[in-house]
């Protein structure tokens, strides 16, 4: 079977996604949006307004992309639900049937575990309490490929989740279509490894890859979407449209492989625990990789939570220095803002960018960048009021001043036994015949 | 000669740990990275970034080192105060090494 990735974050671009939707004989298409902290934000919007907490951009990208994914038959799998998996389903519904496409959406829901998590569970990162770190605002376990699997049963054209694995997206539909039990941890393995690869898309293709004279990547501008095909084994081969821009190279593929991965000998998702000592990637033509090796034990009995939390606000500011000795008055004004600051007693970060060329020497334009963590918005402004000031109250030549204060979600894990956490899947009929 | 030279990296995150995979453009330099690219070597080399343990794999199926870095992050992507919050650049930074 061949699967496609047409996003490997939630900024990334729709074009790819579109072409390979087109023109790569896809049986499905899926596309990761949802970075660690991402959903956190989803559902700060949530509770600004109720209807909304799903991917920003899901009605956008979905509206170029369904008609041509449905025209040809390809399913679309998709985290873009984020914190609210039931009013993208809604969202979708109403776009296929003013599109006139028609169509079965499936929802999948139960990541959400905040009525349900211990607060009282020390945080995986630092061993404090997660509610120690600051008013708890989300939870939503890592779901696995189980819970999407009864979506794909039901004949889904589209799959919408809210938090699940990165290449548990994958491990569904290639488990559906490939027959596999998902307690073979072989195959589940491979498949994972083949998530793993496809889930970042541009990253195996080259995006993120180019050094120029170093590493060079043709056609960066047009850079193609990967897909793999996948034998009933779980070996693929990784490759792109022969005429988009892009790479695929062993090295391309080697850097996504072990990309985040913090033990190659077990890579805990919620399906398997992946071994990388024996994985491959040959080159098996232009633009064509193939990989095997991967080895599974059986899934862990407990599932990562992601927590969010108020963990107040970030005050980022700037000012500029340029033309003879630009770095020295830099560094003068970062000095005197940070003894301005001192008694504030906020965690703040200066730096001087640009102070130094390739040669070591001072540039003739450098910026003085001010950071601070602050418990309030009114705390933050006292720290851009300090760099803004700097105008006339610090070196000369300063220009540029750009301020910011922003509310931080913070992120910490946690383990959530699997039997904590219940899933369930609801299917939208879009109405086909409007037009 | 830089360890840019012979070989490329990318950087990962996760919480506050920061991972860099290491290769080399040519399968025969493995040996050459494994022998001079320690992880005492890669916590000194990025002493500003990496406040805790660096721990170091070898991968000879894939000619890759991968270097996990604890403490890397200045607290992680959603509360540091640096400019690369996601620490992407470390991978950049680590290529600087003098062989």
């Amino acid at each position: 079977m061949r699967i496609g990735s047409g996003a490997g974050f939630a900024g990334d671009r729709l074009e790819p996604a579109v072409d390979l939707a087109a023109r790569a004989g896809l049986d499905d298409l899926v596309l990761e949006c949802l970075a660690e902290r991402t959903i956190a934000l989803g559902q700060q919007r949530k509770l600004r307004d109720p209807a909304l907490g799903y991917d920003p951009r899901l009605r956008a990208r979905f509206r170029r992309l369904l008609p041509v994914a449905r025209r040809n038959g390809v399913r679309v799998v998709t985290n873009m639900g984020a914190a609210n998996p039931v009013g993208a389903g809604a969202v979708t519904r109403d776009l296929l049937a003013e599109l006139g496409l028609g169509g079965k959406i499936a929802v999948v829901t139960g990541d959400d575990v905040l009525d349900r998590l211990d607060l009282g569970l020390p945080a995986l990162e630092d061993g404090v309490p997660l509610a120690d770190h600051g008013a708890v605002v989300s939870a939503n376990a890592y779901l696995g490929a189980d819970a999407l699997l009864p979506a794909l049963e039901r004949g889904a054209d589209v799959v919408l989740t809210g938090r699940v694995a990165d290449p548990s997206l994958f491990v569904a539909p290639l488990a559906h279509r490939l027959g596999w039990s998902l307690e073979d941890w072989p195959r589940v393995a491979a498949g994972t490894l083949v998530g793993h690869v496809l889930e970042c898309a541009g990253q195996v293709t080259g995006g993120y890859f180019a050094d120029p004279g170093v590493k060079d990547v043709p056609g960066l501008t047009e850079l193609g979407f990967p897909f793999a095909e996948v034998a009933a084994d779980g070996t693929a081969t990784i490759g792109k449209l022969a005429d988009t821009g892009g790479v695929v190279s062993i090295a391309t593929v080697r850097e996504q492989l072990l990309y985040e991965v913090t033990d190659p000998t077990g890579y805990r998702t919620p399906d398997v625990v992946l071994d990388f000592r024996a994985v491959r990637a040959e080159q098996a033509g232009a633009d064509r990789v193939r990989i095997s090796g991967a080895a599974g034990r059986a899934r862990p009995a407990e599932l990562k939570v992601s927590v969010g939390y108020r963990a107040g606000y970030r005050a980022e500011c700037g000012i500029s220095y340029a033309g003879p000795n630009a770095a020295r008055r830099a560094r003068l004004a970062a000095d005197v803002v940070t003894a301005r600051l001192r008694g504030t007693g906020l965690r703040i970060r200066a730096d001087v960018l640009g102070a130094l060329g390739d040669s070591g020497e001072p540039t003739d334009e450098c910026r003085l960048r001010v950071a601070a963590m602050t418990p309030d918005p009114e705390a933050g402004d006292v720290v851009c009021h300090e760099v803004e000031a700097l105008y006339t109250n610090g070196p000369a030549g300063g220009g540029g001043v750009r301020t910011e204060v922003r509310e931080v979600i913070g992120i910490v894990s946690a383990l959530i036994p699997r039997e904590d956490v219940e899933t369930q899947v609801t299917v939208l009929e879009a109405d086909g015949a409007a037009a | 000669m830089l360890l840019h030279d012979i070989a490329h990296c990318r950087a990962g995150d996760k919480g506050d740990t920061s991972t860099l995979s290491l290769f080399p453009y040519l399968d025969e330099d493995f040996s050459l990275l494994v022998r001079q690219v320690s992880a005492n070597r890669v916590r000194e080399h990025l002493a500003d970034h990496i406040r805790g343990e660096v721990v170091r794999y070898e991968l000879p199926n894939l000619c890759g080192l991968q270097f996990i870095c604890r403490q890397a992050l200045d607290g992680g992507v959603t509360t540091s105060l640096a400019l690369d919050t996601h620490g992407k650049t470390l991978s950049s930074r680590l290529l600087a090494l003098v062989l």
